[in-house]
């Protein structure tokens, strides 16, 4: 007996701890659970509710069967009811719970009936359970009813008792979760008694099929069994209790369970039972499949049914493994080993009577290599006519290659024929050998084995004597002939074997190369599109579907990429695609979740949420993916997640990088402009007031210098304040450009004479190229550059010396070049002269004007898409500026009017 | 040409500007009548009769251009409007309302003379009715039409002699695009400023000393041309 009290020193299981922690922010499932339908569990949910009510508890009705009986009615008349959803499913309307209207409604607690329902298709989830799931997620509580037999596991066991199969499953994991369970129980005399008062609901249709249900028998049973269900629920909550706080108690020893999955239609019972025993000793198991060569050449609905088998495992609660093999007995075993399993559990005959004569039974094999694993052998029970078992289909191609094997061994009883006079009479053995050896490696173990048949019987007939017989005249060839023959089944199957295995190989190793690939493609990959081309491409190729990538654009799903491009989605399909990435599970066909449409959906999710979705469509519909391509899906769906994560985070390093930088110019901006406002008004303030206070003091000369430096300095100003103005509209991209035909020459003549005063210190040499092909060029913008230039070229050489001007064509642009004489720029600044505030480092003889004339010249020749360069001139110091403005492809026409 | 008390009105809401603008002018004997907004210059313009009005086109209270609408309803007194650099589009359409020339702020008074000197020479040339024009070695007779430079003859096309006889007439104000191509090859060609820039420069080759720095026909950026006037600086 457990002791009651905490124990300071242990603390509470880790597991435990989570577990309750996941309880928060989700509501509570109250179970209210029967044997048998009528025993009033919808009454009892009901009253239930009623004392909630009356607590002050927000209680609304989503789904309540009363059936017409005015006891349970009355308890509903004060409830609010949610009005349900039509649907209409082949032509009839039906009532469904409105899910979207209950979340929207938020309320406390919520009444469901019937937890195990199927919904209509059209309906967000196929089973009510699952809109149960999501009203807990939304924290509201709910109350449900259900029925013991609707249990997953229990299905067999219910199977068994009643004769009938139940189809609307639920599985356990609903009832292991449910914060509550409260057992409606009625003994079944009291029952009947009800059923003969017309107190039970009883559909017109299935009066005999109820007649035979409502056995006293019956009844016992499953009351026992619902009994017994719950008994089980509250030992667990007991030892989860005792963990939670830590109380030491009989913990179980840690058992393992494994049991073996085959093609067999009864395999998934096999799997339910072991559910069952695994629950019920607390202990972990696991699904296994071997997958040996025969496994290539099972039928689809076989390998169909082997990996629902194995997800249904999944479901249950457990592990679903599939490993290649050869020997399903030794290799099951040696896994079984490694995973420390101590007990295996499998079905009794998992081979057809001939196929165990010839290889042997599992059962026995495992038995005797099983070591000290305990071996649970189980009787079957079939799954019901909905599972017919198939026989292997022989696949087209195999036929062809036993005939090809045929073939072999006749060119080998020719050859052998040509060779008799040379060699010895058993060495034509060889050649028969060598048939067989071929046909093992090239088509496999059955048309080899029809080889080694036809190879002896070829030889018998033709070489062995007497020939033309069958009989075999000398005692010592009969020796041969058997040998031959061991000979030649031993390396057709060794051939088959290694052959098998290179497949296997070459089928995982194509899995990680798909893999690998993604990856790489993706590394290379720069912007979002590229990766999300890269993500679509690679898998689409590896499972052979179409593929489609969506990513959320402001709070909705947007298709960014496809494989093959230019898909649509429907509406339909675009909300179960918004359910999976709101959801972060996945959506879709194949899925508990819309599984009506034609994709499936599987959310993209990092550490910092879900970053999109990714949706499959499958060639054929009736695709099931098995385990292992879950699997590899999921990897590449982390792999793609983190990759446009990745996208999404460079991105933001840029964003905060441009921001920084602005920031910087901005600085750079307000501290120059503060410089350079200032200066010129230095001297212009000075010598104003210069003048005015001392008038008298200054002659004619000294009052003109003055006046003159107001007037350069002023004009300075002008300047500075022109081009502050076209910087500011430049980056705003507020420059609109007055394109017109102009030419050259007079743009050029126009800036000459605008500058006569400050170039007349130099010598001007002015060549222009006659018959210039006119360009279309904003006139003022092009003469501002000009006329920036040219003043660069006065204010950094000095005076005397010679500034040219030059206009030429070049191929198929004009090109204008403005040199001087001057100090020149250093090769390496070339390029970074015409960054915003850059001026030419040549001592404290820094020259008027900001660093803004280049960078604004910049800006408007490439606004009209040319180019503008530093050079130096070929010979002597300087520097040379070339603008160049590409011709525009049609001049225009000159009609002689 | 004399301006013996030419009653000039300078319209600006700046009061610096007026201040500055009183002084010059009126050291150049110019008599000057101030408005400082729209409503006051169209007042003014009625009740005191400028001879030419200097107009700041950055008016508070109405748009300049509808000042110079309004004025040209019943006057044709000649406008000078004062724009900033780079709205090339708004000098345009002080042009095309009616307004005479431009000048660009910040000016230097030699300009701002010259543009009022230019402005006002057709009232004093219609008295004195004189079919010649002078300008450094430039002459145009408009009666016989004939261009001489330098003394020699030049052989103008009948498109080119239009081209120089508009300049002429209008000699010392800015003459818009549109204008030319209007008055030489008629109304439907307003956009084929191409044809302009071939003829200016042929014109430019025939006539000018070096047509790669004119001294007679100026380009006025993004607006049009000018013939320049011998006094100018």
């Amino acid at each position: 007996m457990p002791q009651g009290t905490p124990d300071p020193d242990l603390r509470p299981s880790p597991e435990a701890l989570l577990s309750a922690a996941e309880q928060e922010g989700r509501g509570r499932l109250k179970i209210f659970l029967g044997a048998v339908p009528g025993v009033g569990k919808t009454y009892a949910m009901l009253e239930a509710a009623q004392v909630r009510k009356r607590e002050g508890i927000d209680v609304v009705v989503g789904v309540v069967e009363t059936h017409g009986r005015l006891e349970t009615e009355a308890l509903l008349h004060d409830l609010e009811i949610i009005p349900r959803r039509k649907l209409e499913y082949r032509n009839r309307t039906f009532d469904e719970m409105d899910l979207d209207a209950i979340l929207a409604r938020q309320p406390q607690l919520i009444l469901v009936d019937e937890l195990a329902h199927t919904n209509i298709p059209g309906s967000r989830h196929p089973k009510r359970y699952l809109d149960v799931e999501e009203l807990l997620a939304a924290d509201i509580d709910v109350y449900t009813t259900v029925n013991i037999q609707h249990l997953e596991s229990l299905n067999d066991t219910v199977a068994q008792i009643t004769g009938t199969r139940v189809r609307e499953t639920m599985p356990d994991r609903i009832l292991d979760g449910a914060a509550e369970i409260e057992l409606v129980d009625l003994s079944p005399d009291e029952l009947l008694q009800r059923l003969r008062e017309g107190k039970v609901y009883v559909p017109e249709q299935a009066q005999r099929a109820i007649q035979r249900f409502f056995r006293l028998g019956n009844l016992t049973a499953l009351r026992q069994l619902a009994l017994r269900r719950t008994a089980e629920r509250v030992d667990e909550q007991m030892q989860t209790y005792m963990q939670a706080h830590a109380i030491p108690g009989p913990w179980p020893a840690g058992e393992r369970i494994l049991v073996c999955v085959s093609s067999s239609p009864h395999s998934p019972s096999l799997v339910r039972a072991a559910r069952r025993m695994a629950h019920r000793r607390h202990a972990e198991w696991l699904a296994l499949y071997v997958e040996t060569p025969r496994h290539h050449r099972l039928s689809d609905a076989d390998r169909d049914r082997v990996a629902q088998t194995l997800r249904l495992a999944e479901q249950l609660g457990g592990e679903a493994v599939t490993i290649p093999g050869h020997n399903v007995a030794e290799d099951l075993i040696r896994y079984a080993q490694s995973r420390n399993v101590t007990e295996v559990i499998i079905g009794k005959s998992l081979r057809s009577g001939w196929s165990k004569l010839w290889r042997g039974s599992i059962v026995y094999d495992l038995i005797s290599k099983s070591g000290n694993i305990d071996v649970h052998v189980i009787n079957e029970a079939d799954e019901g006519p909905q599972r017919t078992p198939t026989s292997p289909v022989l696949q087209r191609s195999a036929i062809h290659t036993y005939v090809l094997s045929a073939a072999a061994v006749c060119v080998a009883g020719v050859t052998a024929k040509i060779l008799e006079s040379f060699l010895a009479f058993p060495n034509l053995s060889m050649v028969f050998l060598i048939a067989v050896l071929f046909s093992a490696v090239t088509w496999g173990l059955g048309p080899s084995i029809l080889a080694s048949i036809l190879s002896l019987l070829v030889y018998d007939f033709f070489f062995v004597a007497p020939i033309f017989t069958f009989t075999v005249a000398n005692p010592q060839d009969i020796l041969a002939l058997v040998v031959f023959l061991i000979t030649a089944v031993l390396t057709s199957n060794l051939a088959a074997r290694v052959r098998y295995q290179a497949d296997a190989a070459k089928h995982r190793e194509a899995r990680t190369a798909a893999l690998y690939a993604l990856s790489r493609q993706i590394a290379g990959a720069a912007g979002l599109n590229d990766v999300l081309r890269a993500i679509v491409t690679q898998v689409a190729q590896v499972l052979g579907a179409k593929v489609v990538a969506l990513l959320p654009e402001a709070d909705q799903l947007v298709l960014k990429a496809g494989h093959p491009a230019d898909m649509q989605l429907t509406a339909a399909e675009r909300a179960a695609a918004t359910w999976a990435w709101q959801h972060n599970q996945p959506a879709g066909r194949g899925t508990d979740t819309l599984p009506g449409g034609e994709w499936f959906y599987l959310p993209l999710g990092t550490a910092q949420g879900t970053v999109g979705v990714l949706g499959l469509q499958f060639e054929t519909p009736e695709v099931v993916i098995s385990p292992d391509q879950r699997r590899l899906l999921e990897a590449l769906a982390g792999q793609a997640a983190v990759a446009i994560e990745r996208t999404r985070l460079v991105r933001e390093m840029m964003r905060a990088r441009l921001l920084t930088e602005t920031e910087r110019l901005r600085d750079a901006l307000l501290s120059t402009i503060s410089h350079d406002l200032r200066t010129p008004l230095v001297s212009i303030i000075g010598a104003v007031s210069s003048l005015l206070t001392y008038e008298v003091t200054f002659d004619e000369g000294a009052r003109r210098e003055l006046l003159l430096t107001i007037q350069e300095e002023a004009e300075r100003l002008n300047r500075f304040v022109g081009n502050l103005l076209y910087m500011m509209r430049l980056e705003s991209g507020a420059i609109e450009l007055r394109r017109e035909w102009i030419e050259i020459g007079d743009v050029i003549g126009t800036a000459l004479s605008r500058l006569t005063r400050a170039l007349g210190q130099h010598q001007l040499v002015v060549e222009v190229d006659p018959d210039l092909p006119m360009l279309r060029l904003d006139f003022v913008l092009v003469e501002h550059v000009l006329v920036n230039l040219l003043e660069n070229a006065a204010k950094y050489s000095p005076p005397q010396t010679t500034i040219r001007v030059r206009a030429r064509r070049e191929g198929q642009s004009i090109a204008f070049e403005v040199a001087d004489e001057g100090i020149g720029i250093p090769a390496g600044e070339r390029e970074r002269i015409f960054d915003k505030f850059y001026r030419v480092q040549r001592g404290d003889r820094q020259g008027a004007g900001t660093g803004l004339g280049l960078s604004i010249c910049r800006g408007i020749v490439e606004a009209h898409g040319g180019q503008i360069t530093a050079t130096s001139p070929a010979h002597g110091q300087g520097s040379v500026f070339t603008v160049t403005f590409p011709l525009e492809k049609e001049l225009p026409t000159m009609v002689e009017r | 040409m004399t301006t013996s008390s030419i009653r000039v009105l300078v319209v600006d809401d700046e009061p610096q500007i007026r201040r500055f603008l009183r002084t010059s002018l009126s050291a150049h004997d110019y008599r000057v009548i101030e408005a400082t907004c729209g409503r006051e210059a169209i007042t003014l313009t009625a009740t005191e009769r400028p001879e030419l009005v200097l107009l700041d086109l950055g008016l508070p209270d109405i748009d300049g251009l509808e000042v110079i609408d309004r004025l040209r309803e019943w006057s044709t007194v000649p406008i000078i409007v004062v724009s900033v650099r780079g709205q090339e589009t708004e000098k345009i359409e002080a042009l095309d309302h009616g307004a005479d020339d431009y000048v660009t702020k910040p000016f230097g008074m030699g300009e701002l003379l010259a543009r009022m000197r230019a402005a006002l020479r057709h009232r004093l040339q219609a008295e004195l009715d004189e079919p010649v024009f002078h300008a450094a070695g430039l002459t145009v007779d408009l009666g016989k039409r004939i261009v001489t430079v330098d003394s020699h003859e030049v052989k103008l096309t009948p498109k080119e002699y239009d081209l120089l006889r508009i300049l002429v007439t209008h000699a010392g104000k800015v003459i818009t695009h549109q204008h030319l191509l209007r008055e030489v090859w008629g109304p439907g060609s307003l956009h084929e400023t191409h044809y302009l820039r071939v003829y200016i420069g042929q014109l430019r080759q025939k006539l000018e000393p070096d047509p790669a720095q004119p001294r007679y026909i100026l380009t006025e950026p993004g607006v049009g041309y000018r013939l320049r006037m011998e006094d100018e600086g």
